[in-house]
Formats: structure tokens, sequence, C-alpha cells
């Protein structure tokens, strides 16, 4: 286990990681989180071209976000190994 | 906070209180329309909800022999105050305490759709699980097993397949079992991480006997430390200030608590489908990874969107114009005739009034409405399988310009068929700032009535080359559209931009039902304003156009728009061509009928040729730029008070296209004087 975060827009597409924190504000963070993003659900970067929105899979959900918020989500890559 | 007090409640629940009340809850994508479609059909009213702009769908079934009334509660993600829809269908539970709560969820996707089952039994509703979509669970691969799903949540759950009316029988039985007390839902709520619940309990203390009924203390304080907004304020409102005080110390002390309650909602959702899904190993693309790489990708997903765009326009023009004009011709001119020799011995100002006022008028409005159904069923279509939140994510980019996101797009689309459903379609958005925004921007983009205007004048003029000035003024308005919205983005809200969270759902086959139903209430709505507010202002308009002599060419209009004729002539307008413009407020294909008038003739006998002889084509080219920019018709003006709930902003919508109207006209005539 590594301290280093990434933020949820700089994983390429296909990458799994662990959400562990936020930066976004209350009121976007209380949306993410009834979408189910919360620290420690395992997400996956479906589609991530360098610019404009992203897709990430996050507790069987599709889910679109805007690079801007995808920034302020914290990850940790964990190497795929999570239940 | 909102108020769903007896006084303003919908007069249909109160009227039967003997009635059953049912509510469906659910997450949006859970099929939970289809459900609602279902089970009440034709048989159901759309409304809004007291004081907000979000639709209220209401109505009734036979539940085994008697009528029940079923109210289809907003789509909602939680029940934490994110947004209206939330507010509103929690409100409702704690205040209208329907008999039984139906919520839905996918068994596809069960993992976030039992967070509202974990949010609705923490308010200790008569609970009944409708897990839907078992179907699209198993061809992925996935079984859930509904019985033990039942012991874990402590309420009942039914499988079932709404889109096929499978075990639709098994649920209604249900429901009436738990209406007659023979089951008795004791729903299991999450409990609160163990390092929080000392917290709660304390909180729970402070503010127990000040806790305003009907809500339950417990749950108040679960939402005051998950820091949401309303009962914040009503807490706050509530509480002796030395006892908010308190509380709102323990608050800031734990502000991050939301995300232990929603981490702790997911953990008892963890157990639940660990207990009662049985997933083999996921190994194959799904149709919807598949068809996302095309419809989704930064590229192709544009090109995918701008075929599809063209597909419509091409069904719309082909298909429901002629069939606009054959309306126009056979059903209307001759209802016109036939009207006129009933009226034969009827003061004139009636006939004018009945003929030309109710039959031109209104009759006009309505023939529009089959490519308006081609429209709404193009769009219901596209919405039903899924295509149009990718239409959203790959117009996300270019709608950052105006500081505006993806969602943006949908309302915007809408307003090529009518700007009216497109005002109405804002109601997707999420933020307020970026809501408004698009409804002060959505009248720029062309809708079918100024095609129409265009489709009669372009090719008078302009001849083999009609083709290009009609999709020059197209760009033309859309350009309009990105320059006013990027422009009034930073002088209103000071460049700010709304987060873009938005969840693609699967892609599913359409739904006949659901389609039909969307496209149905669509056009009536469409019908009853025409029948209200555009008739009033036709009439009204009638009525200027023949006071005070009968005679159009001295009438209070024609003085009006002689007296305004020197701004006109600055786009190279004379007061013809003004009052056209000013006419075509109730409906703006009317300024094809008042130019008849004004020149003598009737629309389809030798208008075009006195029209290319009175004016130059510059004329005729800045008369279409003003009519793409010029002030929304009157049926989109009521929409953008109805939604705005504020003539302040139908004020700054008048402003900016009088403004846009007038700069854009006079530009377009000055630069085609000087060119042609």
């Amino acid at each position: 286990m590594t301290d280093i975060l990434l933020s949820l827009a700089d994983l390429q597409a296909g990458t799994r990681a662990v959400v562990r924190e936020f930066r976004a504000g209350r009121a976007v963070e209380s949306r993410l989180a009834s979408l189910g993003f919360t620290p420690g659900a395992a997400v996956e970067v479906v589609q991530n071209y360098g610019r404009g929105p992203l897709i990430v899979t996050v507790r069987g959900t599709r889910v679109a976000l805007g690079r801007g918020e995808a920034a302020k989500i914290m990850v940790e890559g964990n190497n795929g190994n999570y239940d | 906070m909102t108020k769903f007090s007896a006084a303003d409640a919908p007069a249909e629940t109160q009227a039967k209180s003997r009635s059953p009340l049912i509510a469906l809850a659910g997450q949006p994508n859970m099929g939970k329309s289809t459900l609602f479609n279902l089970l009440t059909g034709l048989n159901q009213h759309v409304g809004n909800w007291p004081g907000k702009t979000v639709e209220r769908r209401e109505g009734r079934f036979d539940l085994h022999g008697r009528e029940a009334v079923l109210v289809d509660l907003p789509g909602a993600y939680s029940l934490t105050a994110n947004s209206p829809e939330e507010v509103i269908a929690r409100e409702f539970i704690v205040r209208e305490k329907p008999d039984v709560v139906i919520a839905v969820v996918s068994a596809a996707n069960l993992e976030r759709s039992l967070y509202l089952v974990a949010e609705l039994a923490a308010l200790d509703a008569p609970l009944v699980v409708a897990l839907n979509m078992i179907d699209v669970a198993e061809q992925e691969g996935l079984r859930v097993e509904p019985h033990v799903l039942e012991a874990a949540l402590g309420v009942p759950v039914v499988p079932m397949v709404a889109s096929k009316a499978l075990g639709v029988r098994d649920l209604l039985d249900v429901v009436e079992e738990v209406l007659t007390g023979k089951r008795l839902p004791a729903p299991r709520p999450p409990e609160i991480r163990p390092d929080h619940a000392a917290v709660l309990t304390e909180i729970q203390t402070l503010i127990a006997s000040h806790v305003p009924d009907p809500y339950p203390p417990a749950w108040m304080a679960l939402k005051l430390l998950e820091g949401d907004a309303e009962v914040t304020r009503t807490m706050q409102a509530a509480l002796p200030p030395e006892t908010w005080e308190d509380v709102h110390k323990i608050l800031r002390a734990h502000d991050d608590a939301f995300l232990a309650v929603a981490s702790g909602r997911y953990e008892w959702i963890g157990r639940l489908v660990r207990a009662a899904v049985t997933r083999p190993r996921v190994g194959q693309i799904g149709l919807t990874e598949r068809l996302d790489r095309w419809a989704a990708h930064p590229v192709w997903g544009l090109v995918l969107l701008a075929g599809i765009l063209g597909l419509v326009f091409g069904l719309t023009f082909t298909v429901g114009a002629p069939i606009q004009a054959w309306l126009e011709e056979a059903v209307i001119a001759p209802l016109s005739g036939l009207a006129g020799g009933a009226l034969a011995g009827a003061p004139a100002w009636v006939r004018g009034m009945l003929v030309d006022g109710l039959i031109g008028g209104v009759g006009s409005v309505l023939t529009f409405l089959p490519i308006l159904v081609i429209f709404f069923a193009a769009f219901a279509l596209l919405e039903d399988v899924g295509y149009m939140a990718r239409a959203a994510y790959v117009m996300d980019n270019l709608m950052h310009l105006m500081g505006l996101h993806g969602k943006s797009f949908l309302p915007l689309f809408l307003g090529f068929g009518c700007n009216v459903p497109a005002v109405m379609g804002t109601r997707v958005i999420d933020s307020w700032p970026a809501r408004l925004l698009t409804i002060l921007i959505a009248p720029l983009v062309p809708c079918t009535a100024r095609m129409a205007v265009v489709a009669f004048i372009a090719p008078a003029f302009f001849g083999a080359n009609a083709v290009w000035v009609t999709w020059g003024l197209v760009l033309f308005s859309l350009l309009a559209l990105v320059l006013s919205g990027t422009l009034l983005n930073r002088v209103l809200f000071k460049g700010q931009r709304s987060a873009f969270i938005m969840e693609m759902p699967l892609y599913h086959l359409p739904n006949p039902r659901t389609i039909g139903l969307l496209v149905w209430q669509r056009s009536l709505a469409f019908v009853k304003k025409a029948g209200t507010a555009i008739l009033a202002m036709a009439m009204l308009i009638w009525l200027l156009s023949y006071l005070p002599g009968g005679d159009l060419n001295s009438s209070y209009l024609a003085r009006f728009g002689q007296w305004i004729e020197p701004l006109g002539r600055a786009m190279g307008f004379d007061w013809r061509l003004t009052v056209a413009l000013l006419s075509s407020f109730p409906a703006k294909e009317n300024a094809i009928a008042t130019l008849g008038v004004l020149f003598g003739v009737s629309p389809e006998a030798g208008l075009t040729d006195l029209l290319t002889a009175a004016y130059s084509p510059a004329a005729a080219l800045s008369f279409l730029t003003v009519t793409m920019l010029f002030i929304p018709c009157l049926a989109t003006v009521a929409v953008t008070k109805q939604e705005t709930g504020s003539w302040r902003w139908v004020a700054v919508s008048l402003a900016l296209f009088l403004a846009l109207s007038f700069l854009g006209g006079t530009a377009v005539y000055h630069l085609a004087v000087w060119l042609l």
C-alpha cells in the first residue's frame, strides 16, 4: 500500500483504483457519494481521452464525470487487488 | 422546506382520501416510469409539485376491485437535499404518509439502487421492494435471490420485469397484503458506523424534544450529521439558540460525517448483495461497453450525433412538413371558408375574430402538431434506449464554452422542434444557474415555426441558393446562441461552471408504451397551450389589427408599426415588415399570414411575386435574420415565466432578444446592401 494519491482524471482507460478522498466541496461530494463514490469504493476508468469528460464505473454503474470533477476525486491504485 | 399541507396538496389526493395512497420511489433508470405507465395507462395526470418546477405524475388504477391512487415520486439517487427531486420525494413520504411505498430497484444494478432503499428504510415507511429488470440481470449472468433479500431487508421483495409486464400481479398482491395488514414490513435500516454512533446519539438527545412534527427525530439527527442543508435550516429555526450552538459545534467537528454515513449504507448494501446475489465470473464485454466505444468517442460520437440529428430533421421535414402544409390547405383553409360562409350574417368583427383570429391563428399553430409529434417521438425513442446520455456526454466539451455542461444540450436539441418543450426540458439540468442560462438561450435554437417562415421567403428571393441561405441562417442562430451563452455566463454568473455528474444508463430495447405516453403527454401540453395562452393572444392581435376602423391598413397595429418604422428602417424594413414581425409574437409563422393581409392577398396566391417586387434581397435577408433572433413566441415566453418563476428573467430574456435582433438585423442588412 502506498500513500501516493492520484487524481481520477490522471488515470488511463482500463485502470482500476480505490477512492480515498475528495477535494470537491460538500455539495458535489454529497452527490458523488449518492452515486457510489465513497472512500474505499473500487472504480475503473472506462474512457479517458486526456481531455473532455470521463466515463468511470463505480459499484456496477457507469458514470460520466466532468474533467474538473474527476480531478477532485483522489484515488490509490492497488494493482487490481480488491474485492 | 417544501410544505405539503392539506391546503396546497392537489385536490385529487384529498378528495378520495378513502382510496389507498401508494407512492412509487426509485432512482432514475430503474424502470419506475415503465411501472407507473403500466399500472395507470392513460389514467394519469401530469402537473407540477406545488411551488416547484418538477413534474408530478399521479394516476389511478384498479387494485383488487377498488381504486388506488398512485403517485410517481421524482427519480432520486438519495433522500439527501442535493436536488429538488430528492426533497420532494422525502417530504411526500414524511408528510403525506402513503399507505405503501413501492421502491423500484434494478436487479442488474442492485448495489447502487439499494442506496435509496437504505434511506427509505430509515424513514420507517411501509416499504415494498419491486426487484425490476431481472431479465437484464440474467443476461449479464447475475442471479438475485428475492427471498434472501427479503429476509435481510425485512420488507417484501417482488421480482419483476416491468417492460414485459411480468410480476405485476404478484406486486399488487403483496401491496394488498400490506394494505390489509396481512404483512407488516419491518425494514432493518443500516446502522451508522461504530465510530460515529456516539455522536449521532448525542445529537439526537439534544434535538429530540424540538423536532417539528411529523419528522422522525432519529432521522433528523442522521440528516443533520449528513450536513443536509434543508434539515439544518429547519432545525436551526426550531432549536433554542444555545442548543443550536451545541449542535452546531458537534457538526463542525464532524463535517466529514456524511462520508461515514454514506459508507455505512454501502457496507450494509454490500452485506445484502453478497448474500442475495450469485455472480458468476464476469468476463464478456457487455453491449453497452461495445456501443459506447463509438457513441461516446470524442470524434465518432460527434459524427454519430450529427448523423442522428440529420436523420431526425430529415424525417421531420420530409414527412412532417408536407402533412403540415396539407393540414393548412386541406383543413384550415376550407374550415375558414366554411365558417366565413356560415357567419355571413354575423357582424364583421365576429366573423373576423372567429375566422382570422381563432381558425387562422390557433388553427395554424395546431397544424404544426404532426411535425412536433415526429420530433417528440424521435426524442422519446433516443431517450428511452439510453442514447441521450451519450449525446450529452459528447457535447460536454462544446457546452463548456458557455459555462454549461453536456446535460444542457438535451433541451437545446428539443428546441429544434419547438422552443416550448425545450424550456420545459431544462428540468434535467441539476444546477439552477446552468438551468437559467439554458432557458435564456434556448429560444435561439431555430424552431420549426421559424423554419416555416424561412422556407416560404428564402426560395422566393434566393431561388437555387435558398438552401445555403437557410443553412447560413441556422448556423448564424447557433453562433448567436454560443456567443450569448458565453457572454451571459460571464455577466450574470461570473463564469462559474456547474458539476457534470451523470449516470450513463445501460442501452436497452425501446418500450413502445413509454414512448407513446411521452409523445401523448407532450403533444397534449402543446395543444392545451394553443387553446389557452395562444388563443387569447391571437384574438388580441387580431383585434389590434381590426380596430378601430375594421381595416388592417389603418388599424392600431399598423399605426404602431408606422410609429416605430424608423427603428425598422435601420434593418431595411418598411412598416409592413415591422407589423408582420410584431404579429409573429403569438406564433412565428403568423408573419406570412400578416404579410398576406397587408398586401391584400391570400398566402397561396401570388404573395411571393408581390414581396419580391416590394423588397430587395438585402431586406429579405435582414427580415429572416430578425425572425431568427426576435423575441420568442408567446408560448415560449409563457413557459419562461413558468419555469423561472419570475418576470425579471422574462424581462431579461425579452431585452436580450430585442437587442440581439435589432443589432443582427441592422448588421446583416447593411452588409447585404454592400455585398449584393
